[in-house]
């Protein structure tokens, strides 16, 4: 049992009281909704005569039905504006703050939250949805939830929980050049399996975990499902205050100080006591693409693809053969140049202004190739603006990329954004799943924002480190 | 909706397997995003596993849910991380209303154990080698009755008796007919007003 990690002390803090059943009744700090896992929760809480306990709370948002092309009402999908119009509904009836278009803060939720200063450190963070462990990034313990716990947090702010062990995952030394957050990410899962997280939460330290960005801190916290991990943090700290100082939400005036005050008391302890813990050098990280089904089944862009029989366990080796079925390349054969058909950058993976800044650098003055069908989709209105007020869209549209507004688009398909057959795709999004971006032959290679970026422009999967990046 | 306000008591489950074989068998496969655009939960018990049954011009494929002799199964015998990745709900309740009452498997993805668990439905895991067996009886023997006993901590079917296992407050939540969660939650009310109050005082 871990002791004196921000884990334990963010859960002390929020607990309420053990429930008959043993389990932990854990209070929710921030509740946040979208339109695909809430309505039953609504209808629920309606046929129960329940109200929403703590209205201020739970926070709105529109992403993964949105088109991203035009947004003009109704949808042309009748399923994908009843959605729409049910989540209007039921946070006008529930007295529910709603970022929808009108508002200009509209976009993925896990975007959003951070966006507005509503994610703070220290709190408990739930969404229906698995990446919300994005959250973690400042400190907070952030998990994604089904609907029925939407609905028990709707109603009473609070889950029924068991405690979950914390793996102390440290990386030290310097990123190379073009190797990015979301490498880190993928490598930290190829390393510890899709698998290896189950029952634990993942606290990302050590000094490339220090110098990175928030954005990046949330790349990172973002995939710690994709590991198997439900939630997974970084220890707040002067990144993290400066991020969140001014925004909407956030503490102001003299609240600020005792605000920070009170973060800082959540950090880890030197000496805490962890149930794992495992260490990696950064030197070991090259930009990383996956070629299989899973996202743990990535190598290196110098690597060449591994043989299903190098795998012991029999059920990993049953997953790379099921893997070669689906993606029909050959073991052995090297990861550069493999062509691709679509490049989709955005996602509340990689949705961010850095991730757009990082694109733009490789697309400024080249060419999406010829043949490829390449869009930007940034993660939210905010982040759709500032682009703009940076010239990033005039880039992309000179190279050939379209440009989007927010949404969850390609990351996974249930919007006009789909591929078609056996398309493949080089994609900023987490999951290479079978069938993920919406066709079931259709085919996705995961890597960083630039090297989707280098692949548009090449055609075919590029070490983005042979590209200069030009200035902007 | 009438299985989720009730909160029965559920200490076994009997009946014959389905055995869907796999590691990391992650809940878009379980059930593809586009149904989560239907607005209730009523229709999911028609598309578990949609798209590895039908090719998308509607032609079956080979899949155990598709065979005649699963029709009816009560359980679902899985491998490694089964259920991993996206949080959906739709995807046991998918299960559930298609017949499935209790999963067994090697390991499950935590957000979807915490589903079933919602659900009502026991989630229990088994060696890597017991669910090997499991999977040849129910694939050899489809119409092989299984009981799954929470008060031993056993599966026995086909000749064979298997240790299980569970947290033990999940056990416990179902072996009391305590697994719907809000009605729980909400008797503390007055703790969680208690606990704020405090905190907005301090």
């Amino acid at each position: 049992m871990a002791k004196g990690t921000l884990y334990n002390k963010v859960w002390n803090h929020n607990r309420v009281t053990e429930l008959p059943t043993g389990q932990t009744q854990v209070f929710i700090g921030l509740h946040l909704i979208h339109e695909v896992t809430s309505p039953q929760a609504f209808d629920m809480l309606r046929e129960k005569g329940l109200k929403v306990a703590y209205p201020d709370r739970t926070f709105a948002t529109v992403d993964h039905i949105v088109p991203t092309l035009s947004q003009a009402r109704p949808f042309a999908d009748g399923q994908a504006e009843a959605m729409l119009q049910a989540i209007e509904r039921n946070t006008q009836e529930f007295g529910v703050k709603f970022f929808d278009f009108a508002s200009g803060q509209q976009g993925v939720v896990h975007i959003v939250g951070p966006e507005l200063g509503l994610t703070q450190p220290g709190m408990t963070i739930a969404c229906g949805d698995s990446h919300t462990a994005t959250h973690g990034a400042f400190g907070a313990l952030a998990f994604g939830i089904g609907t029925s716990q939407v609905r028990d947090v709707l109603a009473g702010q609070c889950l029924a929980m068991d405690p979950m062990k914390v793996r102390r995952v440290e990386i030290n030394g310097r990123l190379a050049s073009g190797v990015t957050p979301k490498d880190v990410a993928l490598f930290i899962i190829h390393k510890l399996g899709v698998k290896g997280g189950i029952g634990f939460v993942y606290e990302y330290a050590g000094e490339v975990f220090e110098a990175m960005s928030m954005e990046g801190r949330m790349t990172v916290c973002n995939m710690s499902v994709e590991g198997g991990a439900r939630a997974g943090y970084c220890n707040p700290d002067a990144t993290t205050f400066a991020y969140l100082q001014g925004r909407k939400y956030s503490p102001q005036g003299a609240a600020w100080n005792a605000a920070v005050e009170k973060w800082k008391s959540f950090v880890s302890d030197g000496d805490a006591e962890y149930d794992d813990s495992i260490r990696f050098d950064a030197a070991d990280i090259e930009p990383r693409v996956t070629w299989g089904i899973t996202p743990g089944q990535s190598v290196g862009i110098s690597e060449a693809l591994p043989n299903p029989g190098q795998y012991e366990d029999v059920g990993e080796r049953a997953s790379a053969e099921l893997a070669y079925r689906h993606m029909q390349w050959t073991p052995g054969q090297k990861i550069q140049g493999i062509k691709i058909d679509v490049a989709f950058i955005g996602s509340c993976t990689n949705g961010r202004i850095e991730d757009l800044r990082a694109a733009a650098k490789i697309a400024q003055g080249r060419k999406v190739a010829p043949g490829i069908q390449a869009f930007i989709v940034p993660g939210s209105l905010p982040v759709r603006k500032q682009a703009m007020e940076e010239g990033l869209d005039k880039i992309f549209l000179a190279a050939g990329f379209s440009w989007r507004a927010p949404g969850c688009s390609m990351c996974l398909a249930i919007n006009p954004d789909q591929l078609v057959g056996k398309q493949i795709s080089a994609s900023s999004s987490n999951r290479n799943f079978i069938g993920r971006q919406g066709s079931q032959t259709g085919r996705t290679l995961l890597m960083s924002p630039a090297m989707v970026a280098a692949a548009a422009i090449t055609g075919h999967v590029t070490d983005v480190r042979s590209f200069k990046e030009k200035e902007i | 909706m009438s299985r989720i306000t009730q909160s029965s008591r559920i200490i076994q489950v009997t009946g014959r397997a389905v055995p869907v074989p796999g590691d990391d068998i992650d809940t878009d496969r379980i059930l593809p995003a586009r149904y989560m655009k239907e607005l209730t939960f009523a229709n999911l018990g028609q598309y578990p596993f949609q798209d590895e049954r039908f090719h998308s011009d509607g032609a079956p494929k080979r899949h155990p849910f598709n065979e005649a002799h699963y029709q009816g199964a009560s359980m679902l015998f899985g491998n490694a991380n089964f259920g991993c990745g996206s949080s959906r709900e739709q995807a046991p309740q998918a299960l559930t209303r298609w017949g499935i009452r209790a999963i067994v498997a090697e390991s499950f993805g935590e957000i979807f154990s915490g589903n079933c668990l919602t659900l009502g439905v026991p989630v229990v895991t088994a060696s890597q080698a017991d669910m090997a067996a499991l999977q040849n009886i129910a694939r050899k023997n489809p119409g092989a009755d299984f009981n799954l006993d929470l008060a031993s901590m056993t599966i026995n079917g086909g000749g064979l008796l298997v240790k299980i296992s569970m947290p033990a407050s999940r056990r416990k939540a179902m072996m009391e007919g305590a697994w719907d969660s809000t009605g729980l939650l909400l008797a503390n009310a007055d703790k969680v007003a208690g606990m704020l109050a405090a905190r907005a005082a301090a």
